[in-house]
């Protein structure tokens, strides 16, 4: 039992936010009857280049950024004795990621992990998270984007099959920065997400793009929050998932706020499903609030379908077994995101684990 | 020699109303190296006939035989259709957003030879297919019919066709919404298919001007799910005249 003295109320699952999530199966995370572990896993992959630190620093140095009402991100910040910060010096410019990976986890205890990502004004930098093993794990990535600066941000979930993880990643988008993340969840039991965005300045752009594919048994959930509070910002939310397997269940969310000061809005949100047997169910909630008219524009769209007995007709005309058919569409149905992660490493690694997930479901 | 044997072939599709008999019942034979031109009024079952002998799921075959050199077609999947030598052009070809035409050809081209082409020669055979349509070779990357126009939605299947060598073709209005360019280089991709791999084809088709460079050997008239008159290349000048009144009950 944890000893944490929060006072968010612990959800019930009759919350909008909480509705779709097995509460029980989240190891403890939202109710604090997890056993706190003091393992930090966030590592970096190889010693940081110039205008790179990557330091854990003690709480009471680096104060949060933002604000939460999600329980599980309130017992992060209450927990996590240090943070993890990741900083990008202004006007730096890094020709390769900066690579971040898992050490060894665990699933009896639970780790709280607060991270900081800050980049410098003007700077240009890319960061990868790779996520692996199996892991009993809340985290809470702040992102700080400064003035003029351009970051993307890719967040792998390729989990073991036990695997709890339970987190936000929250942009904080100063004028005319870019902002890009793409976040991947292939594994995992539980994996339920916050990609959310709160833009600070004029001019500032964000691109939220996401692809998820549950097999049976397993649930992810993303759930973005854009917040347009400032004026003539644009976001776009692109999120892609496939589904197999009996009780596969995923959950896509997409909160698009426009206040009455964010004139000049340019938002449009997107999120496809392929349902790719019986017994799998897409949850897909397109959610858009608009309290001014001033705007450039604003959109969604939200479609669940199975496959397109057209496009399999038409590659086995041409003699392509129905398996490598189904690849192909499936494949090409995830390559407008994975493409955009930019290492053809990772992409082939990620088609080929598309591959395996599609053939151990036997999807038809 | 290959022989595609269509004998009092009849096909339904499901409507909320139950099925619906398209095809009545048709009859035709095509050897290679044979040209058989099929015209016939919108809604006369063209298509249907097409899409039935690829094997397309929408169709329920409910009477007669399809053979290829006397197998029986209707019994094998759609894919195993193609491996026997079947290949259909498309009238509106399919979009496959994601997978690039160079990915779609070697995959194609992979399951049709039973091996994967050699890389070395591979690259340069579909340069050659491409530019022998006046396809750019930028098309190579984009993905399968996505955003091609109607015409270069249609240089794409006979590139294919060209690139797949198949024993016999179906062309269904390949030659609808081509510019008088594009309709010469797509006949042309036609004719030297004929000619370097003794193709049958069977040209479904509204028009006599596709004619003048596909010599038919053989012209069915189609009206109401079965073909009601044969002859040969006069008869698509007397059609282009007269139109289908006489054909046609109502
Ligand atoms: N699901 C359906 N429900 C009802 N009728 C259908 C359905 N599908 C096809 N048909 C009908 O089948 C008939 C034959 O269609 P088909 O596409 O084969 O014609 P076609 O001869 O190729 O015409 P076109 O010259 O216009 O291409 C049409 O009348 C069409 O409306
Ligand atoms: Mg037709």
């Amino acid at each position: 039992m944890s000893t944490l003295t929060t006072n968010y109320l612990t959800p019930t699952g009759r919350e909008e936010a909480w509705r779709f999530t097995p509460l029980k199966r989240l190891g403890g995370l939202h109710d604090g009857t997890f056993k706190l572990a003091t393992r930090n896993t966030l590592a970096l992959t190889s010693s940081a280049p110039t205008g790179i630190t990557f330091e854990r620093i003690g709480r009471e140095l680096v104060s949060a950024e933002s604000k939460t009402d999600d329980v599980i991100v309130g017992r992060i910040h209450e927990a996590a004795k240090e943070v993890s910060v990741l900083k990008i010096a202004a006007n730096a410019e890094l020709a390769e990621p900066i690579s971040l990976y898992r050490l060894a986890g665990g699933l009896t205890d639970a780790e709280l992990s607060r991270v900081q990502i800050r980049i410098g004004a003007n700077a240009k930098a890319t960061v990868i998270i790779e996520n692996t093993g199996d892991h009993l794990i809340a985290e809470d990535i702040e992102i700080i984007c400064e003035p003029g600066s351009n970051l993307t941000v890719v967040s792998l979930q390729e989990w073991d099959s036990k695997t709890i993880h339970a987190g936000r990643q929250h942009a904080i988008v100063d004028r005319d920065a870019t902002f890009k993340s793409i976040i991947v969840t292939v594994g995992g039991d539980v994996v339920r997400l916050l990609p959310t965005v709160e833009f600070k300045g004029q001019g500032a752009s964000v691109e939220l793009l996401g692809v998820y594919f549950a097999t049976a048994g397993q649930f992810f959930e993303h759930r973005m929050f854009v917040d347009h509070l400032v004026p003539n910002a644009k976001s776009r939310v692109n999120y892609k998932g496939a589904l197999a397997g009996q009780d596969a269940h995923t959950v896509w969310i997409g909160d698009v706020f426009i206040r009455a000061a964010a004139e000049g809005t340019d938002t449009y949100e997107l999120n496809r499903n392929l349902l790719l047997s019986d017994g799998a169910r897409a949850d897909s909630v397109p959610n858009l609030e608009i309290e001014t008219g001033e705007i450039v524009g604003a959109g969604h769209a939200s479609t669940t379908g199975r496959f397109d007995d057209e496009q399999l007709f038409y590659l086995m005309s041409r003699g392509i077994a129905v398996e490598d058919a189904r690849r192909l569409v499936v494949r090409g149905f995830f390559n407008e995101i994975v493409s955009e992660i930019g290492n053809s490493d990772i992409q082939d690694r990620l088609m080929n684990r598309i591959d395996q997930e599609l053939e151990k479901a036997g999807a038809k | 020699m290959s022989t595609l044997e269509i004998r009092g072939l009849k096909v339904s599709v499901d409507t909320e109303n139950g099925p619906v008999e398209i095809l009545k019942g048709v009859d035709l034979t095509i050897k290679s190296g044979e040209t058989h031109a099929i015209m016939g009024p919108n809604g006369s079952g063209k298509s249907t006939l097409a899409y039935s002998i690829a094997g397309h799921p929408k169709y329920q075959i409910t009477g007669g035989t399809v053979t290829l050199d006397g197998v029986d077609l209707l019994e094998m999947t759609v894919d195993e259709r193609a491996r026997a030598g079947l290949f259909l052009a498309m009238q509106y070809p399919v979009e496959v957003p994601g997978v690039s035409v160079s990915n779609f050809l070697r995959t194609a081209a992979t399951a049709l030879r039973g091996e994967a082409p050699k890389l070395r020669t591979w690259v340069g055979e579909v340069k050659s297919a491409m530019a022998a349509l006046s396809m750019d070779p930028a098309f190579a990357e984009r993905n399968v019919n996505e955003g091609f126009s109607g015409g270069e939605k249609k240089r794409h299947e006979i590139m294919q066709l060209e690139l797949l060598k198949p024993k016999i073709a179906i062309l269904d209005e390949t030659d609808s919404g081509l510019d008088v360019d594009a309709l010469r280089i797509v006949s042309e991709g036609v004719v030297r298919a004929k000619a370097d791999n003794d193709l049958g084809v069977l040209l479904i088709t509204h028009y006599t001007r596709i004619l003048r460079y596909i010599k038919p050997d053989f012209v069915h008239v189609f009206a109401d799910g079965r073909i009601v008159e044969e002859g040969g290349p006069e008869l698509a000048e007397k059609l282009e005249a007269n139109g289908y009144a006489e054909y046609v009950s109502k």
